[in-house]
C-alpha cells in the first residue's frame, strides 16, 4: 500500500511532513457515518457475554487524580485482580494505570496477580515540561516496575507542524522505556481534525509506539467512536505496510457496557479479530468496570443488580 | 407542395450561383431593365454553413396570394441526421460558455436583426399577406424577444435552482442544466416571431437546436439563420431544416441522440412524434394554444419561464460538510 | 478471538397480518370485482405472508371515479392549510407506527431491518412532513401566483422501496390538491395497504387516496384509463417507454423515474476509507435494488491496486442473512424472477471473460439470495457495464485521466446518479459539472432527503421528485 509503506529515508521535518500529508485524507462526515453505522450492531446473549468478559480483560483500570493516595491505589489493585468478589469466573483486568509516584505502590499490590502496572509519564497530562524531565519521569516509572508507559505527545509541536520534535520525543521515550511497552497518547480532543488523528497515529507508530492511545481523559472530547475508528484504520494500514501490529487504546468517556461493546465491534470490523486481545486493544476507564460487572450479572441471572453490590473504589 | 430535384450531392459552394434567367433574347431595347435583381438562393443552415440539401431537392415557396417567392431546400432524412450531428458537436462548447457570454451573443442577434428590420418586414408581408404595420410589429417583437431571452441566460439558474436544506451535514444544491439537442418544430403560421419565441429559450439555456421551419413559410427561418451566422452564434448551435415536417420529423423524433422535442409546429404529426420519442425517453413539449395562432399568438411580451424549463434538467449535487 | 454476533432478530409481533387484503377504494377496503388474488411472499423464506386482491379494469374505474369525486368535491376545494394538516397527521401516525411498518417492509421486501428502520421509515415520515408544509404555500413555489392541481394522479411504484416510493408519489400529489390512485408493486403490496389503514386512521376524506393492488395488467389498466390527468411511474426503463407511448396523444402529464447505471468515480486523492464505504453502500445498499446504485466503479489506475484489496476486505465483512436480524447488512433478493435476472446477467460476465469475486458467504437454504459480487477487468463493452443488474453486483473499470473518467461515466443511455470521490474541491466541481446525471453524490453516496430533488437525465426518465422542484409535476 503505497500510502503507508513509504518510510521517510532520512527523518527530517520535511520528510515527515511529506509522508504524513501524503496519507489519504479522512472525510469527517463519512467517518462519523461509518462509526455510527457500526454502533447499531446489536450484540446479544452469548455474543454479549463473550464481549463483556473480553472487555473486562481489556480494561486499564485507572486512577489519575491529584487526590490519589496509596490506600486508594491498593484498593483499586484488589479490584483489578478480583473485579467481582462474588463471582470468581470474572476475568482480571488488563492493567492498572496510575501516576508515576504510585507505581511502586501498585506494583507491590499487584504482585503475583499477573496484572501489569501502567504509568502515565512525560509530564502527564499537558506534556509541557523540558525533555530531560519527561525522560526522567519515564525512567523512574520503569525503574519502579511499570510494565507500560502512557506518554503524551507535544500537541503544540504537532499542531505547529514540528513533526520531527514529536517524533524525536516519542523515540527518546521509547528508548527510556527499555522493555516496558510504550503507549503514545495523541490527545485527539486537542488535535481536533480526523486528518490530524490519522497523521499523529502514523507518526507515533513510525516513532516506535507499541500502542496508540486517544486521550488523557483530562480533555473533552476524549475517546469518540470515529476517533477510535480512524486509529484502528491506522494500525490496520501500518500492519499491511510493515507486518507489525500496533495496539489501540481508547481512553476517557467509555463508561457503559454499550460503549465498550461498540468499541469491540469497531475493532472486529475495522482492524479485524486479530486485535481482539488485551495485547492489542485496551480501554482506559475507571467507572466502566462496574457497569460491565452489572451487565454480566444481569445476563447470567436475568435480574438487574444494584450498584451497591459492586465495590466503589 | 411541388418538389424539384437537381440530382446532385450537396455542394458547399456558397451563395454565388444565381438562378437568373432574366435575359430574354426577344426583348426590345426599351424592355431592358436598368438592373437585374440578384435573387437569393435559400439553402439549409447546418453546422454554421449554408449547404443545399444533400438530396438536391428544393420546393417552391409562394406568397400568401400564391406568387412564387423563391425555392427553398427540401431537407432529407440525411440532412436531418447531419443536423443532429452538428447540434451534438456544438453542445459541449455552447453549454460550457458562461451564461454572460451566451447573453451577449443573444443580444447581438437582436442588434443584427434590428438592422435588417426592413428585410424581415418585407419577408413577412409577402409570406403572410399582412400589412406593413403588422409586419413591423412582428419584427420589433422578435427583436425584443431576443433581448428578453438574452437577459434570461444568467438568471434562470438562480430562479430555478437553489440550495436544499437537507437534514444532515451536507451541502446540497440543485442547478438547471440544458437537456442537450432539442428539435424545434417551428410554428407553421408564425415564421419569424413564432420561430424566435420557440428557438430563443432553447439556446438561451445552453441547448443546441435543430429547427424544422414552417413548411409553407420557411424563408424567414433562413434569413434568420443568416442573422445568427453573423452574430457570433457558434456553428451548429442552431441548425435550420426547411422542408416537410412529415418527412423528416419521424427520423428526428425517433433519433436516439435527440434529447427533446418541441412539437409546437408539428401539427397532426405531434402525437406520432411523441410516441416515437418514447422509445428513448426523449423529452416532449406538446403543442400549446399558441401553436396555430399565427404571429399574433406570440405577442405576449412576458412569456415567463414556461419555455425555458421544458428543456432543462435539474442536477442536484451533494457534498459533506466537515473539517 | 472470533467475535460471533449472536442472532438479534427484531420481533415480528408488532405486525398483524390479515390473511387477505382487499382493494382500498373510496375510503373503504372492498373486494376486487375481478375476484382474483395474488399472494405476497417473504423472499427470505418463501413463506406466504398474505393474499391480496388483483384489481381489474372495473376496479380501476371505480377507483378513478372515487378519486375524481373526492378531488372535485372535497380535496381540491379544501384550503391548503387544511390539506396540510391531514398530511402532518399522516406523518405523525407513520412515526408512531414506524417499527410495525419497518418490520412489515422487511418481511415483504427482504431488505434488512437496519435499513427499513433507519432509512426507509424516517424518510417516509419526513417526506409527508415536508410536503405537508407546502400545501398552503404553493403560490410561493415559483409556479405562478395561482398554481392549480392537475386532478387525479395515477401512480405506479416499484418493489425496491415500497413505502418510500409511495411517500414520494402520494405526499406531493396530495399537498398540491390532487387525489391519487396508486398501484404498489406486485411483490410488495403490504405496507401500502397498511398505509391505507393509516389514511383511515387520519380520517382522510374517502377517495383522496385509493390503493389498487395487482400486477402488470392492473398497472396497464390504470395508465390507460382516460379519467386521470397525470401518470407518475417509477420502475424499469422498458416499462417506462411503454407508458410514455401510451400517454402520447392524451392530455395527461407524465413523470418517469427509471433505471440507471451509475458511475462512482474514485480519484487517486480520495479519502480512501470513506471512498470504500461509499462504494460499498453505493452498490450493496438494499441488495443493489436501487435505480441510482453506483453499479460501475471507475477507479483511477494509480490507486486501483491499493483500492481493490481494501474494497474486497470490506465486502467480506458484509453480513448476509435474515432481514429481520438487526446485524444484517444484505438481505434477500426480492423475488425469484429478480434473482434469475441477476444470475443471468452476471453469468454473461463469466462468458465474456470478466473476473468474478465474492467473499465466502453462506447463503440460507430457502429464500432468494445472491452473494455480494465484485467484477474486475470490466470493459465498457461488457454487458455488465452497460445493463442495469439491479442486484448486489459491482462492475469495476479503471481510468487514467479526469476526462476519461467523465467520458466513461457518461457513456451510457442512463443518467440518474453518479459519484465523485476526491479531496480536491475544484476537481470535484469540474467533474460534477460534466456528469450527465440528475444526482451527483460527491464524497458520499445514496443519500436522500425530501427537500432534495431526485430524478434522471436521458433514459433514466424525466421530472423530479422531492423538493420545490418535485411540486411542478403535480401543478398545472
Amino acid at each position: 500500500m503505497p500510502h503507508t509503506a513509504t518510510v521517510p529515508e532520512a527523518i527530517t521535518d520535511h520528510a515527515l511532513r511529506a509522508y504524513l500529508h501524503g496519507l489519504p485524507g479522512v472525510d469527517e462526515v463519512g467517518a462519523r457515518a461509518r462509526a455510527q453505522d457500526l454502533a447499531t450492531r446489536s450484540i446479544k446473549t452469548t455474543a454479549k457475554a463473550a464481549a463483556i468478559d473480553l472487555a473486562i480483560s481489556m480494561v486499564d483500570l485507572t486512577t489519575l487524580e491529584g487526590a490519589d493516595t496509596p490506600g486508594k491505589v491498593r484498593s483499586l489493585c484488589v479490584k483489578a485482580a478480583l473485579p467481582d468478589p462474588a463471582d470468581r469466573t470474572v476475568p482480571k483486568v488488563g492493567a492498572v494505570c496510575v501516576y508515576p509516584d504510585m507505581v511502586a505502590v501498585a506494583v507491590e499490590a499487584l504482585r503475583g496477580t499477573g496484572i501489569g502496572v501502567a504509568s502515565v509519564a512525560t509530564a502527564f497530562p499537558a506534556g509541557r515540561a523540558p525533555m530531560e524531565v519527561k525522560l526522567a519521569d519515564t525512567r523512574r516509572a520503569v525503574a519502579d516496575g511499570a510494565a507500560e508507559i502512557d506518554m503524551v505527545i507535544d500537541r503544540g509541536a504537532f499542531l505547529a507542524g514540528r513533526y520531527l520534535k514529536v517524533y524525536e520525543e516519542i523515540a527518546a521515550v521509547k528508548e527510556a522505556c527499555g522493555d516496558a511497552h510504550l503507549k503514545v497518547i495523541l490527545e485527539t480532543g486537542e488535535l481536533v481534525t480526523y486528518d490530524n488523528v490519522r497523521r499523529a497515529s502514523h507518526l507515533a507508530m513510525r516513532a516506535g509506539a507499541d500502542f496508540i492511545k486517544t486521550s488523557t481523559g483530562k480533555v473533552s472530547p476524549a475517546a469518540t467512536l470515529p476517533v477510535t475508528l480512524i486509529m484502528l484504520e491506522a494500525v490496520r494500514d501500518h500492519h499491511a505496510a510493515t507486518g507489525r501490529r500496533i495496539g489501540v487504546k481508547p481512553a476517557g468517556g467509555i463508561r457503559t457496557t454499550k460503549d465498550a461493546i461498540r468499541n469491540l465491534v469497531l475493532v472486529n470490523e475495522t482492524a479485524g479479530p486479530e486485535w481482539l486481545t488485551p495485547d492489542l486493544f485496551r480501554i482506559g476507564a475507571s467507572s466502566l468496570l462496574n457497569d460491565l460487572l452489572m451487565q454480566r450479572t444481569r445476563l447470567s441471572t436475568g435480574t438487574y443488580p444494584g450498584p451497591d453490590h459492586y465495590t466503589q473504589d | 407542395m411541388a418538389e424539384r430535384r437537381d440530382g446532385g450531392k450537396r455542394k458547399n459552394e456558397g451563395a454565388a450561383d444565381g438562378g437568373a434567367t432574366e435575359n430574354r433574347t426577344t426583348a426590345t431595347k426599351a424592355d431592358v431593365p436598368a438592373r437585374i435583381a440578384v435573387r437569393k438562393t435559400y439553402k439549409l443552415y447546418l453546422g454554421g454553413a449554408f449547404p443545399r440539401s444533400e438530396s438536391g431537392r428544393s420546393h417552391p415557396v409562394t406568397s400568401a396570394d400564391g406568387a412564387h417567392l423563391a425555392n427553398a431546400s427540401l431537407a432529407s432524412r440525411k440532412d436531418a441526421r447531419d443536423a443532429v450531428v452538428a447540434a451534438r458537436k456544438a453542445f459541449g462548447g455552447w453549454s460550457g460558455r458562461t451564461a454572460y457570454n451566451r447573453g451577449q451573443i443573444l443580444y447581438r442577434i437582436a442588434e443584427v436583426l434590428e438592422g435588417r428590420h426592413a428585410q424581415f418586414a418585407d419577408q413577412l408581408v409577402a409570406a403572410l399577406g399582412v400589412s406593413r404595420a403588422e409586419a413591423d410589429r412582428y419584427v420589433s417583437a422578435a427583436v425584443d424577444r431576443w433581448v428578453h431571452y438574452a437577459g434570461w441566460t444568467d438568471k434562470f439558474a438562480q430562479v430555478i435552482g437553489g440550495s436544499n436544506p437537507v437534514s444532515g451535514p451536507y451541502y446540497n444544491h440543485s442547478t438547471p442544466e440544458p437537456t442537450g439537442v432539442v428539435v424545434v418544430f417551428a410554428p407553421q403560421g408564425a415564421p419569424l416571431l413564432g420561430l424566435t419565441s420557440v428557438l430563443a429559450p432553447v439556446i438561451a439555456t445552453g441547448n443546441t437546436a435543430v429547427v424544422v421551419s414552417s413548411e409553407s413559410a420557411p424563408l424567414a427561418s433562413i434569413d434568420l439563420a443568416e442573422v445568427l451566422a453573423t452574430s457570433d452564434v457558434p456553428g451548429g448551435v442552431v441548425n435550420v431544416l426547411t422542408g416537410k415536417a412529415g418527412e423528416i420529423g419521424p427520423h428526428l423524433a425517433s433519433h436516439a441522440d435527440v434529447d427533446a422535442l418541441d412539437l409546437t409546429g408539428a401539427g397532426e404529426s405531434a402525437v406520432d412524434f411523441e410516441r416515437a420519442a418514447a422509445a428513448t425517453l426523449t423529452r416532449v413539449l406538446r403543442p400549446g394554444p399558441e401553436a396555430d395562432g399565427g404571429e399574433d399568438a406570440w405577442l405576449d411580451t412576458d412569456p415567463g419561464t414556461s419555455r425555458l424549463t421544458p428543456f432543462l434538467e435539474t442536477k442536484t449535487v451533494w457534498h459533506p460538510v466537515g473539517m | 478471538m472470533i467475535f460471533e454476533y449472536a442472532p438479534a432478530p427484531e420481533s415480528r409481533s408488532v405486525v398483524h397480518l390479515r390473511e387477505t387484503y382487499d382493494l382500498f377504494i373510496d375510503g373503504e377496503f372492498t373486494p376486487a370485482l375481478s375476484g382474483e388474488h395474488l399472494t405476497s411472499l417473504n423472499p427470505a423464506d418463501e413463506e406466504t405472508l398474505a393474499r391480496v386482491s388483483v384489481a381489474g379494469e372495473a376496479d380501476v374505474d371505480r377507483a378513478v371515479v372515487a378519486a375524481r369525486r373526492a378531488q372535485e368535491n372535497v380535496w381540491g376545494r379544501m384550503s391548503g392549510a387544511e390539506r396540510g394538516k391531514y398530511l402532518f397527521r399522516i406523518a405523525r401516525i407513520i412515526q408512531e407506527r414506524s417499527r410495525e411498518l419497518a418490520v412489515l417492509e422487511s418481511m415483504d421486501n427482504g431488505k434488512p431491518i437496519k435499513e427499513t428502520r433507519d432509512v426507509d421509515l424516517p424518510l417516509v415520515a419526513a417526506h409527508f412532513f415536508y410536503h405537508a408544509g407546502w400545501a398552503d404555500k404553493l403560490a410561493h413555489a415559483g409556479f405562478g401566483p395561482d398554481p392549480r392541481p392537475l386532478g387525479v394522479a395515477a401512480q405506479i411504484i416499484p418493489w425496491n422501496f415500497p413505502l418510500l416510493m409511495l411517500a414520494w408519489k402520494v405526499a406531493p400529489a396530495l399537498a398540491t390538491g390532487n387525489t391519487v390512485v396508486l398501484k404498489p408493486a406486485e411483490t410488495t403490496p403490504l405496507t401500502a395497504l397498511v398505509f391505507a389503514e393509516i389514511c383511515q386512521e387520519a380520517d382522510l376524506p374517502p377517495g383522496v387516496v385509493n390503493i389498487l393492488t395487482g400486477a402488470g395488467e392492473t398497472g396497464r389498466a390504470l395508465v390507460d384509463h382516460p379519467g386521470t390527468d397525470k401518470v407518475a411511474f417509477t420502475g424499469s426503463t422498458e416499462v417506462g417507454r411503454g407508458i410514455a407511448r401510451a400517454v402520447a396523444g392524451t392530455d395527461k402529464r407524465l413523470t418517469l423515474e427509471l433505471g440507471g447505471k451509475g458511475a462512482n468515480i474514485v480519484y487517486d486523492d480520495a479519502a480512501l476509507d470513506q471512498a470504500v464505504e461509499g462504494v460499498v453502500s453505493g452498490i450493496f445498499f438494499n441488495q443493489g435494488h436501487v435505480c441510482c446504485a453506483g453499479s460501475r466503479l471507475l477507479l483511477q489506475e494509480s490507486i486501483a491496486e491499493e483500492f481493490l484489496p481494501r474494497l474486497k476486505e470490506r465486502v467480506a465483512k458484509l453480513r448476509l442473512g435474515d432481514p429481520l436480524d438487526k446485524n444484517t447488512d444484505i438481505g434477500a433478493i426480492n423475488s425469484a424472477a429478480q434473482l434469475e435476472r441477476i444470475r443471468e446477467l452476471t453469468d454473461t460476465a463469466d462468458e465474456e471473460g470478466v473476473e468474478r469475486w465474492s467473499p465466502e458467504c453462506a447463503l440460507p437454504e430457502s429464500g432468494y439470495w445472491f452473494a455480494p459480487t465484485v467484477l474486475t477487468g470490466v470493459g465498457q463493452a461488457h454487458r455488465v457495464a452497460r445493463e442495469e443488474i439491479f442486484g448486489p453486483v459491482l462492475s469495476v473499470l479503471t481510468f487514467r485521466t479526469p476526462e476519461e473518467a467523465v467520458t466513461k461515466a457518461n457513456n451510457t443511455p442512463y443518467g440518474l446518479s453518479a459519484g465523485v470521490w476526491t479531496e480536491k474541491g475544484s476537481r470535484m466541481l469540474w467533474t460534477a459539472e460534466r456528469l450527465r446525471a440528475g444526482v451527483i453524490w460527491s464524497n458520499t453516496f445514496n443519500k436522500f432527503d425530501p427537500t432534495s430533488p431526485f430524478g434522471g437525465y436521458k433514459e433514466s426518465g424525466y421530472g423530479r421528485e422531492g423538493g420545490r422542484h418535485g411540486l411542478e409535476a403535480y401543478l398545472g
